[in-house]
């Protein structure tokens, strides 16, 4: 009865978010005195056995055609056969943008109670009791799972990477797959640049940039931290940036080790997108800027001025200078 | 085309989370209450363009909630909407709200099923997945576009580091999020109309729930900013490195 893990893949490798679930899952395992399996759908070309370095020991493969473009509801039923032919207890996803597509769904198939957005190992002196985030990052919640059968969607960047030793064995798995009713006709992926959701840091400016030509020295920055950049609402707005830049309530939720916010004020609205950060800096000429209360680091000043010195400081400690 | 557009009632971005009979129950007092941002924004807002498009389109609204949550349906309808149902429930979880939206959209014979991408209380981002799922449909998680041509349906959608298009025939359940409309004010035809427009109570059905909540709690304050000096940049990212090796 083995904790099973859901391994998502982009482009044929293992993303980093399930690299977290696999590392979770392991420790879930032996918290249980079980092993901890995992299982990949679709083509991939990293070497599956060398994940068992982060704990599992086998890996179910199905390698089918009809997999190597995502449709949840695809998805979800091969993974119900291999969670029932394996007999597995406990199912862990990452609750990246996979998981929270097909978790909720094997959640229905299998009548498995879920939990999405776990923070923490499970606590299993008093049945099985999770906590996850609630109200947008400003309070949590410990969740009973009263089924037979548990999921859990892990909270991208909650738990930490441990790569120790260990090959897994792959095992193919062979099903008959459903021909998927989504058609995939175009990806687009920003090249080169880092996922927001993935990202360790993140680089965010808002309104008090003046205007989107002054973007070169936020784009710097990031680019020596190896950062993602964002923005707060009304520069996605007003078309400073693009959507899928804008963190906040309405827009996406991050939870990086490192996120630094350069002119913008902290509105209820933007703090409820980023307060899981572990680290928040805040850049801002405004001393009574209400986000100076969610920092732990801060400088009052002008970002044409600071920021330029930030990327030359961090360039030097990097060696890169 | 019928359109069935998911509706949830949560305590305002702003309101003061606390939390009463020993951290079980969120404590209500003083919270205003407005519709999820993300069913009213995008997914709502979304339908009505849809039906501006093609007048013939029906949509109809549905809640899974107790009576007080009657004003967020009626201001849901002073958008747009033709008619909105409420099942007569308490918040349970997830699995128990799904099933309640599933067996009412089984009679109802929807071609598009909208959902927003999460609610901003329990941040679960399960209705959609489950609802598909108990209904055999596909499912279309974050979409950020949505174009109908026929019974065609293009929607882009957030993948990570990117987007991905995707086709689908109806019928089909998506969930939205930003990209897919931009917010509207009710004007006040809408909300004279919204107050003769039907709204059915029905009762659930009977449904187990897979979870429970044990507990609440608040995290740990902050400790405070540390402020640096404007002429010091070179001390902050010191600490950023040395301090707490965030870089």
């Amino acid at each position: 009865m083995p904790v099973l893990i859901f391994i998502d893949t982009a482009e044929g490798h293992v993303k980093k978010s399930s690299l977290e679930a696999l590392t979770y899952g392991a420790k879930v395992a032996e918290q249980l005195g079980t092993t901890a399996e995992g299982v990949v759908l679709g083509s991939v070309t990293d070497d599956l056995a060398a994940l068992g370095k982060y704990g599992v020991k086998k890996i179910h493969h199905v390698a089918a055609e009809a997999l190597s473009h995502f449709d949840a509801q695809v998805f979800a039923k091969v993974l119900a056969q291999v969670a029932e032919a394996s007999s597995a207890k406990v199912i862990v996803f990452s609750n990246n943008l996979s998981g929270k597509a097909i978790a909720p769904r094997l959640s229905v198939r299998l009548k498995a109670g879920l939990v999405s957005g776990a923070v923490a190992l499970p606590d299993t002196s008093n049945g099985f009791v999770v906590r996850k985030n609630v109200f947008s990052g400003k309070a949590f919640a410990n969740i009973a799972v009263n089924t037979d059968v548990k999921i859990i969607a892990l909270s991208p960047n909650a738990y930490q990477i441990i790569a120790g030793e260990g090959t897994a064995e792959v095992v193919a798995f062979n099903v008959t797959v459903d021909a998927p009713k989504i058609k995939v006709t175009a990806v687009t992926k920003a090249s080169g640049e880092v996922p927001l959701t993935e990202a360790e840091i993140v680089v965010s400016a808002g309104r008090g940039m003046k205007g989107p030509e002054h973007w070169g020295i936020v784009e710097d920055l990031a680019k020596v931290l190896h950062a993602a950049t964002a923005c707060s609402r009304p520069v996605a707005d007003a078309h400073w940036r693009p959507h899928n830049e804008h963190v906040g309530q309405t827009g996406f939720a991050i939870a990086p080790n490192l996120y630094i916010a350069i002119g913008i004020s902290g509105a209820i609205q933007h703090l409820a997108g980023v307060n899981r950060s572990k680290v928040i800096v805040v850049i801002n000429k405004d001393p009574e800027a209400p986000f100076f209360k969610a920092a732990d680091y801060g400088i009052v000043g002008d970002a044409f001025d600071v920021v330029p010195k930030m990327t030359e400081a961090i360039k030097k400690i990097k060696g890169t200078a | 085309m019928k359109i069935l557009v998911c509706i949830s009632k949560t305590p305002d971005t702003t309101a003061k989370i606390a939390f009463t009979d020993n951290n079980t129950k969120f404590d209500t007092g003083g919270v205003q209450w407005i519709i999820n941002p993300y069913d009213e924004w995008y997914a709502l807002v979304r339908a009505i363009e849809l039906k501006e498009a093609d007048p013939s389109a029906v949509i109809h609204l549905i809640t899974v909630g107790a009576a007080d949550a009657e004003p967020i349906i009626r201001k849901a309808l002073a958008l747009g909407g033709d008619e909105a149902i409420r099942v007569n429930a308490d918040n349970h979880d997830s699995y128990y709200i799904a099933s309640q939206i599933a067996e009412v959209a089984k009679q109802g014979g929807y071609d598009l099923i909208f959902t927003g991408k999460e609610t901003i209380d329990y941040n679960g981002s399960s209705i959609g997945g489950m609802v598909s799922e108990l209904l055999g449909l596909p499912y279309v998680s974050l979409a950020a576009k949505f174009e109908l041509a026929g019974n065609k349906a293009t929607i882009t959608r957030e993948i990570e580091g990117g987007e991905e298009v995707n086709e689908v025939e109806l019928p089909v359940l998506v969930s939205c999020q930003k990209g897919m409309a931009e917010q509207r004010i009710p004007n006040m035809k809408g909300i004279m109309g919204a107050r003769t427009k039907p709204l059915k109570v029905v009762e659930p059905v009977a449904v187990d729930t897979l979870t429970s909540v044990v507990g609440f709690g608040l995290p740990p304050a902050k400790a405070g900013v540390k402020l640096v000096a404007p002429d010091n940049v070179e001390e902050l990212v010191r600490l950023l490195h040395e301090e707490v090796k965030a870089i």
